[in-house]
This record gives C-alpha cells, structure tokens and sequence, in this order.
C-alpha cells in the first residue's frame, strides 16, 4: 500500500511538471494556430537564465522569476512580431511550423555557443530536501511545482473568463475576422497571447531549473511530452492539458514502477495512440477549448 | 459624412471594385443593391478597414481614413455587422455583447449601451447567459446587430442582415433595423431582399461586377426599369 502511495504521488508530481510546461504551448496553439516547436527551447533558454542569475547573483532560483517570466515574455511576444506575424499572411500555413523548428535549432546552437556542451547545474538552495509526509517521500521543490501549475492554470483560465482582454484572447481565437470588427487588434492580441504563453514557460523552468541538470538538449526531452499532453487534452484546451499532464505523469509512474522502467515510454505512448483512434479531438475539447471552430 | 472616391479594392491580385465613388450623409439610409459577386460584401469590408484599396480615398467625417485599420475604423465610429452573423460561438451572450463595446472609448460607457440594446432586443435579454452558439439563427441575428450597436456608432452597417433566415425572422429583423434608423442613425445597407430594402432606405447605388452602374433615390429606383427587371422580377 505505501509503495502504490509513493508511485502514485510521484505520478501527480510528474504530472504537474508536465503540465506546466505544457501549458503555455496548449495556448500559443489554441489562440495564435501555431505549434510553436521552439517551446522547449524556450524552457531552455529560460534555465539559463534562472541558472545564470542564480549563479552569479546568489539569489534564490524561484526569486530570478520577477526577470525570468518578462524575459521569456518578451521572447516569445519578439517571436510572434518578427518571426511568425511576417509568415501569416502566407499561402502555405506550414511555413510557421519550419520557422519554428528552425527557432529551435538556432537556440539549440547558440546555447552551445555561449554555455558549451557542459551541464550547467542551478544551487538545489533545499529544494531537493526530500519531505516525508506520511508514507509518502518527495522533494520540496516538486510541491512547489505542483502549486505552481495548479496556480497558472487558475490564473490564466480567470485572466481568460473574467478580464476583458482575456475575452478579447478569446475572441480571436473563436473568430478572427468578427473580433477584428469589434476593433480588437488582431496582431496585438497574437503577440501578447504568444508572449503569455511564453512567460509561462519561463515559471515552469524557474521551478525546474534546481531540480534538472540545465544543458542546451533539456527543452527537447521535456516537449516532446508536452506535445503528447496537449494533444491529449485537446488542442487549446489550458483545463484538458492539465488533466492531460497529470494522466501521462501517472501512466508513466505506474508503468515503470510496475511493469518495468524500460517500457514507460511504451505504455504511455501506447495509451496515447490508443486515445487518438478513440477520440481523435482529444479527451477534453468542450467548454475549456480556445480553438473552436465556428460551425 | 462618408466619401468614397474611385476606390479600387479586391483580394490579393484580383481586383474586384472598379472605380467606386459613393457618399453617405448624416441621418441618411443608403443601400447598395446588386447580384451576387458583383462587390457589395468587399465594398462594406473596405469601408470597415479590413480590405485596404489599392488605388482611390475614403473620408469619413472630413478625415482621410484610406489607410486606416479596422480597429481605427471602430475607434472613428463605423461598425460593419458581417453577413452571417460572425458571433462568438463558445461565448455567452453578454460576453458577445461586451466585445461590441471592446475600444477604449466605448468601454466607459458599456453598462448604459447594454442598457439601451437590451430594451431595443428584450428577447436577446432572456438569452444573455446563453452560448451564443446555441442560438436560433434569428436570435443569433438579432444579437449580431445588439453587439454591432454597443460601440454607439456613427455609421452602422449591415451585410446581408436576412440572410439564411425564415420568412417571418426577415420581418422582425427589418422591423429592427426600422427602429433604429428612427433613432436617426446613420445606416448603409447591403441586402437580397431589395424591395424590402430599398422601401426602408432614402438612396440606393446599384453595383454590378464591381462598379456602380446607377444611383438615385430609392423611389426611382423602385421604378427603373432596369433594376425592375434585374432586381425585382417585375
């Protein structure tokens, strides 16, 4: 019984490490239609940062967050203006994605260039003190990270619902061209959604960058799950794509600790394949999904 | 009060207003009439500022609005509620509402232009915790003209506002748009239903592939011969 507790927790834990990664992506894809593959190195580029102020001011890594989140803003809302925005008005939607993936490369690279091929490890600063709660063991910095993706998601769905410019967000994203007649600046409301999007990457590898060695490759190993997670939540969908973690976090525990760590990728793509021939649109595309089409 | 001269305008390469100059005056209920393709929908869409021309002037209120985007368009006083109603499908009623008063200037008074719609569309007040989406089509109409009136504009226009809709939705659609051309709004109007627009409109255009071919008040034009036989089946 203790040890399904702690494979379970440590499910929950991978979950919540997936979702929050993941949800900044679901939201680029469900309000600007771009699958934005420069995303996990976006999560790179943000564990340099934390990693370099860190290092180099002494501070806490979750306190380098107040320069780290309007960093990665920035980025991704540079991104949008100048790369992705020149590109929209193109006759093949493709082009975005290639312009992505080669964002992708050259991050990859110029992290290389600047950091070398070393890992750049962040002060651990007691967030990798194991806590024992009852039967179950695990990390303070993996609390934090499941507080932190519960938070982000809570945040963002009420920014979407409850302010006007969230309204607006969504506007765009269910129709484009009445949203413009409403006078919503289109282009802006791209470049802010991409920059939001972004800075929510930019908590996640705050939160990630004690826990995980930092090298110019750890934006691929983390999103090539995130792309699983929200495909599986439904495209656009912030509440399907934490489900959606937390569901691939569990498998994944499970499967590793019961039918062996060399199959988890196994089972969790197996049940993800299984899903996409059951529901293609993903498990949760109703009231949460940013990216309905208009009938 | 607005001014179109030789407007040339299309979609990417292809050209589809040929010279268009047309004016709306204050108070006034234009209509341009014309069989399908011929330019209405880009003729409204580049007034809204969402095509750009690319030869010819708009003015509006004196001011030289060609170049002008369609949020600039909003913020000017011009509302173009689309054809096909165009509505927020997974948004509540009032939220769509809302978005209609989005700009800056129309925020501030959002409450009251709420107000003032509701009491024009008591029926749309009963559905404003409704999805949009799941309105009937003549709700969803009725809304779409709600929503293009909470920004108070100076110029409303209207694509194709029957479109789609049963005989009897038509009616209470055009006895709408009666009522707010009595509140001495200033209307441009594009329709199918010619008969019943150019009866409600003071002066009509008659568009054909992309130029305008005749322009008179709407009691002559409800007698040419020409728009007779094109346009009424008489």
């Amino acid at each position: 019984m203790n040890t399904f507790l702690q494979v379970l927790t440590n499910g929950i834990m991978l979950g919540s490490l997936f979702a929050i990664v993941a949800v900044g992506l679901t939201l680029i894809f469900g309000i600007v239609k771009v699958v934005n593959f420069a995303h996990g190195e976006f999560l790179m580029v943000g564990m340099y940062l934390t990693y370099v102020l860190t290092t180099w001011m002494g501070i806490h890594p979750f306190a380098t967050v107040i320069l780290v989140a309007p960093a990665l803003f920035l980025l991704g809302a540079v991104t949008q203006r100048f790369l992705i925005q020149p590109l929209m008005s193109a006759d093949d939607d493709h082009i975005q994605i290639f312009a992505t993936v080669g964002l992708s490369t050259a991050l990859i690279n110029l992290a290389l260039l600047v950091f070398g091929a070393d890992i750049a490890s962040t002060p651990a600063s007691g967030l990798r003190t194991p806590l024992q709660l009852g039967p179950v063991r695990l990390l303070s910095g993996q609390v934090a990270i499941l507080v932190a993706s519960i938070a982000v998601v809570v945040v963002l769905q009420f920014f979407l619902s409850r302010t006007q410019t969230g309204r607006a967000i969504r506007a765009v994203a269910q129709n484009r061209a009445a949203a413009q007649l409403m006078g919503i600046n289109v282009n802006w409301i791209y470049i802010l959604t991409f920059g939001i999007g972004a800075a929510c990457v930019g908590v996640a590898s705050v939160l990630i960058a004690p826990l995980y060695p930092t090298s110019s490759g750890i934006g691929t190993y983390f999103v090539l799950t995130a792309f699983v997670v929200v495909v599986l939540g439904g495209l656009g969908s912030i509440g399907g794509a934490f489900a959606g973690a937390m569901i691939i976090g569990l498998i994944d525990s499970f499967a590793g600790f019961y039918i062996g760590s060399d199959l988890r990728e196994v089972a969790v793509f197996g049940v993800f394949l299984l899903i996409l021939i059951l529901k293609p649109s993903g498990l949760f595309s109703s009231r949460l999904n940013l990216s309905h089409v208009s009938p | 009060m607005l001014r179109l001269e030789n407007i040339h305008a299309g979609y990417g390469p292809t050209t589809i207003l040929h010279d268009i100059s047309l004016a709306v005056e204050a108070g006034e209920v234009v209509t341009i009439v014309g069989a399908n393709g011929a330019g209405k929908t880009t003729t409204l869409r580049t007034i809204a500022g969402l095509i750009r021309p690319t030869a010819g002037k708009i003015t509006f209120e004196g001011e030289d609005v060609t170049r002008l985007s369609s949020h600039e368009m909003v913020d000017r006083g011009i509302t173009l509620i689309p054809e096909g109603r165009q509505l927020f499908p997974d948004m509540t009623v009032q939220e769509n509402l809302l978005m209609g008063a989005y700009r800056k200037a129309a925020r501030q008074h959002k409450d009251a232009a709420l107000e003032e719609v509701l009491s024009l569309f008591p029926r749309v007040r009963e559905r404003l915790a409704q999805k949009a989406g799941s309105l009937s089509g003549g709700e969803q109409q009725m809304v779409a003209i709600a929503r293009g009136m909470m920004a108070r504009p100076k110029l409303l226009m209207f694509d194709e506002p029957s479109l789609g809709l049963a005989p009897i939705i038509v009616t209470q659609v055009f006895d709408v748009i009666e009522t707010i051309v009595k509140t001495g709004a200033t209307v441009l109007i594009v329709e199918q239903n010619v008969f019943h627009t150019l009866k409600a409109a003071d002066r009509g255009y008659v568009l054909e592939n992309g130029e305008i071919v005749l322009a008179d008040t709407s009691d002559a034009l409800l007698h040419n011969d020409h728009v007779r036989q094109a346009y009424l089946g008489i």
